[in-house]
């Protein structure tokens, strides 16, 4: 679906990414890990078109979308939930979700979005009995889930999620996990950028391993989990 | 008169000028919250409203309607034309040097305006006649007042239903909060902060519009309307929308209590010497509580 070709990128003058290539399938569940500052977040902004590569492709079904800006990247169907949240604050939780449904404006789609609203509605009910509560007043919890039900608004066709687990309660982080699950089985195609690799490769179908800026690793989410070199750097020991 | 009835038509006249800075310190919040800079090109947007409606009324003789819709799209596009050019290509997106640009350009315009509608004060017809209407307390009223008020409040309601109702309205507050995250959820940015160009045109036109024929217009009468909207926009707290609404009416109410009684010489003096007190006790303003509930 989504082949990233010998990316390099500079952020602030530095090279975040070093000739990163990256192909994701059709429906699967890939996940980008790695530690702090390794560029996972600077490949989902690449593919989101925040940033430009200074070098390589990016092609979405065979088109090269290099150059677009982000807004055309998510009419695409291409959305990202961005880490610490981005929520718009001041506006209603409700007035957030809209804002999510921006790229279907328009009549034809007014009754297939309040469809997918119940259906947020449904995935996240503690969001049903906030719709009038600025995105500011929620929980640290209760605005990351507003923040993917802003994302699934939208009907990705890929969902770009960046540490959805950060600074979340276990029992938070469980019910965002199991509904990451849930949107794959519905067909949704996610990339999903973790520091918490265990919880990242027990959903994930492949994962890639960034380290500064380069792929180090890459193989299917079982593998890795065993993986001795994995084990001591980012799983910790037992558990 | 005697005293009571003075002062109620001292806060009548407070009341309608503060209409007027209400409606310019909106213009200056829709574009701050879009971009974060100060736009004095708005103050040029009210003197071409009303030469427009001059123009168009006195010299072409068009309908008043007419010629207010006209004007109200032609400064309109004046704006966008202002954003899509100089602001969106200037090689700086430093705020300090945008706003800079903008005063600029409010010269350049302004300079144009002398040029084809010369330096001398304009009359534009009263949109229903002059005869003064007298209120129960002893106070008067002319008409054109009721029809600044009635306009007012209903720009005031039409921007509320835009921004609150509308996708488009909540994009506009989405892209103020948040530019990133509003481009992440497919908003053109540029075009948001274009339509608030022309948005900020457009109301600095019917601020233009509506107190020519009080006031007589010219090619300069933005300078002073446009600071003090300003200082309106200030006193309530900048970038505020119900603050625009209060700072405009308090600052029209102090100033024309204080030419009455105090001496008209210090009209002018008075605007400023409030929106100095604010900067001095209260920096964010009388609504302002930092960046939330902007617009």
């Amino acid at each position: 679906m989504l082949v990233i070709d010998g990316i390099s990128a500079y952020y602030g003058g530095v090279r975040a990414l070093d000739k990163i290539s990256l192909v994701l399938e059709e429906g699967e569940i890939l996940a980008l890990i790695g530690g702090n500052g390794a560029g996972k977040t600077t490949i989902l902004n690449l593919i989101s078109g925040i940033i430009k590569p200074t070098h390589g492709t990016i092609m979405l079904r065979g088109e090269d979308i290099g150059s677009f800006s982000p807004e055309r990247i998510v009419e695409l169907g291409i959305i990202q939930v961005p880490e610490g949240r981005h929520l718009f604050g001041p506006l209603t939780v409700q007035e957030n979700l809209e804002i999510g449904a921006y790229r279907r404006r328009g009549r034809q789609n007014k009754k297939k979005i309040s469809d997918d609203f119940e259906h947020i509605l449904q995935l996240f009910p503690v969001l049903g009995k906030r719709l009038k509560q600025r995105a500011e007043t929620l929980s640290g919890g209760e605005q990351q889930m507003l923040a993917i039900g802003r994302g699934l608004m939208g009907r990705p066709l890929l969902l770009l999620l960046d540490e959805p687990s950060l600074g979340l309660a276990p029992l938070v982080m469980q019910e965002i996990i199991s509904i990451i699950g849930r949107l794959r089985q519905e067909g949704t195609t996610i990339l999903l950028v973790e520091q918490n690799a265990r919880a990242a490769l027990k959903i994930a179908d492949r994962a890639y391993v960034l380290e500064a800026g380069k792929m180090r690793l890459q193989g299917s989410a079982a593998d890795l989990l065993e993986n001795v070199e994995l084990k001591k750097a980012y799983l910790g020991n037992g558990s | 008169m005697d005293f009571s009835q003075q002062i109620a038509q001292y806060i009548i006249t407070g009341l309608t000028i503060g209409a007027i800075y209400a409606i310019v310190a909106m213009g200056f919040n829709i574009i701050h919250n879009a971009t974060g800079i100060v736009n004095f090109a708005q103050c040029e947007f009210i003197s071409l409203g009303g030469m427009f409606m001059y123009s168009l009324a006195v010299l072409f003789k068009v309908n008043l309607i007419i010629a207010f819709f006209i004007s109200m799209a032609g400064v309109a596009l004046i704006g966008a034309l202002i954003e899509m050019g100089p602001i969106r290509h200037a090689r700086s997106k430093e705020i300090i040097i945008l706003i800079f640009l903008t005063i600029g350009l409010s010269e350049i315009l302004r300079g144009a305006a002398q040029e084809v509608w010369g330096t001398d004060n304009v009359g534009v017809p009263a949109f229903s006649g002059e005869a003064p209407i007298h209120l129960p307390g002893g106070a008067a009223i002319v008409p054109q007042h009721l029809w600044i008020f009635a306009i007012t409040v209903m720009v005031m309601l039409m921007l509320r239903y835009f921004f609150k109702k509308t996708l488009m309205g909540k994009a506009m507050r989405a892209t103020a909060v948040n530019r990133r995250a509003a481009a992440l959820a497919g908003i053109s940015v540029n075009r948001m902060v274009l339509f608030s160009f022309a948005f900020s045109g457009a109301l600095g036109a019917v601020a233009g519009m509506i107190i020519a024929p009080i006031s007589s217009t010219s090619y300069d009468t933005g300078i002073m309307l446009g600071l003090k909207g300003f200082a309106a926009a200030i006193l309530g707290g900048y970038g505020n929308f119900a603050g625009a609404i209060l700072g405009g009416i308090i600052l029209g109410i102090l100033e024309s209590l204080g030419a009455g009684l105090i001496s008209s010489q210090y009209k002018d003096a008075i605007a400023f010497f409030v929106l100095l007190l604010v900067l001095f006790l209260k920096p964010t303003g009388i609504m302002g509580y930092g960046e939330s509930e902007r617009v």
